[in-house]
């Protein structure tokens, strides 16, 4: 049983054009059975947030490859990538790194 | 589970995996390494000599942004100077925003910035004209094909007029890749299977010298690196995120219909299961061996504009011949590039044959 979350979802290097170029996001995220983690939050935010052409954003149930995840400024690599357990006033950045050079 | 110490300063946590060593970083110690590793390629690939005037190609986005800042930063230590040259290709709704990014770079850190338009260089042609051009030729429009040559062109143009004796781009592996990849693919397919690695003149990424300046692409049939060899795009964004630089990041109107966008997915999934892929496919690039017959010739000047070409006229030139003569796919492919193109060819003869019919 997880409590309700406030956390915050930022999305940078083009990645907010999918999202009506809003690079912030405070989110406040409902009490529910299963934990917030990464995972669910994808789906919530596919769900809630995403605006146009999913596939650019998601892939299964990840994010595509190309979009880099930090949460609160370490990559999400070194904390369990989807099974990271979200924590109150987390800041979740997506950064798109496909895009000019 | 929650992340590790950095490796390096044993202080802080760790934010990221460096993907060529594993080894885990915090950001500032990060930042570090990845200045320390671009100054060394720099320096050991002998590419920026002291007193070098060096034109940095800016588009505004991550990699010349990142490889711009970098060049800043190491400056002083490698006694060069820096001057940033931007291209406008005349791309509406997407060069205007990102020469203005370029535009703020160039004031907040006090350098030089010299703007060189298609419009002016390439007598009144830029990117939207040749794509209206391009667009009823049922192939399939090349406009990144004509846009790379006509850059280059561009970029060698603003390093002659800042009087630079270098040109660096943010050019990395991953773009090395898709480029080399991609020519590979299209000159087979009009070869026939061909033997041997074949490498176009105008796209081996050879060092060139135009009026004197030298041309720093990677090139791997010399060893020589570019400057951001040996960073991936993940580091160069996390680079970006860290030093909190600004930088443009839209796509181009025209890429979408660029076939490189296929050999770009193939490597990020590639890059999912094996994180060094891109490094790993540059280092063997480095190591394919030329068969002495598909050897560019030997570089003469261009009939046009006086710039280095192995042909009569340089590539840029040629593409624009065939924009002028309505036939924009001359230039682009093998038995078209033979100085006056295929009208003295047999296709070119046949065809005139038919037209000469069609007037009785």
């Amino acid at each position: 049983m997880a409590a309700p979350l406030s956390v915050e979802v930022e999305f940078g290097g083009g990645a907010e054009l999918l999202f009506d170029g809003i690079k912030k996001h405070q989110v406040t995220l409902p009490g529910q059975e299963e934990p917030w983690d990464i995972r669910n939050l994808l789906v919530w935010i596919k769900k809630n947030l995403l605006k146009e052409r999913p596939e650019l954003f998601i892939q299964g149930d990840s994010v595509r490859p190309g979009i880099l995840v930090l949460i609160n400024d370490a990559d999400w690599e070194l904390l369990g990538e989807l099974d990271y357990q979200l924590q109150n006033q987390d800041n979740i950045l997506f950064i798109s790194t496909l895009h000019g050079g | 589970m929650p992340a590790p110490t950095c490796a390096s300063c044993h202080a802080a946590r760790a934010a990221l995996r460096r993907p060529r060593s594993g080894q885990a970083l915090c950001g500032p110690c990060f930042c570090a390494a990845f200045e320390a590793e671009v100054l060394h390629t720099v320096v050991a690939g002998r590419l920026l000599p002291p007193g070098a005037v060096v034109a940095v190609g800016a588009s505004g986005g991550k990699d010349s942004t990142v490889l711009a800042h970098v060049l800043r930063e190491l400056a002083p230590r490698l006694d060069v100077a820096l001057r940033l040259v931007a291209v406008d290709e005349g791309i509406g709704g997407y060069r205007d925003a990102a020469l203005a990014a370029v535009r703020r770079q160039a004031a907040l850190w006090e350098l030089p910035l010299t703007v060189v338009a298609y419009e002016d260089l390439f007598g009144g042609w830029t990117m939207d004209a040749v794509a209206c051009s391009t667009a009823g030729t049922g192939l399939g429009r090349s406009c990144c094909t004509f846009c790379g040559v006509l850059r280059r062109r561009a970029l060698e143009e603003g390093a002659r007029l800042v009087g630079a004796t270098h040109i660096v781009t943010g050019e990395q592996p991953q773009k090395q890749i898709n480029t080399k990849s991609k020519n590979n693919k299209k000159e087979k397919e009009e070869r026939g299977a061909a033997g041997g690695c074949r490498a176009r003149p105008e796209s081996s990424g050879a060092a060139v010298r135009a009026s004197g300046c030298a041309f720093l692409r990677g090139d791997w049939s010399r060893g020589r690196p570019a400057a951001l060899q040996f960073t991936s795009q993940k580091e160069v964004v996390l680079y970006a995120h860290f030093r909190r630089l600004d930088y443009f990041s839209e796509e181009c109107v025209y890429a979408p219909e660029a076939f490189r966008g296929h050999e770009r997915d193939l490597l990020k999934r590639l890059e999912a299961g094996r994180p060094t892929a891109a490094l790993d496919l540059v280092h063997s690039a480095e190591r394919l061996a030329l068969v002495p017959a598909v050897r560019p010739p030997r570089p003469g000047a261009c009939s046009c504009c006086g710039a280095l070409a192995s042909r009569a006229l340089c590539q840029a030139w040629a593409l624009l011949e065939g924009l002028a003569r309505g036939r924009p796919r001359l230039a682009i492919g093998e038995r078209e590039h033979r100085g006056a193109g295929d009208a003295e060819g047999p296709r070119g003869l046949a065809q005139a044959k038919v037209k000469a019919a069609a007037a009785l």
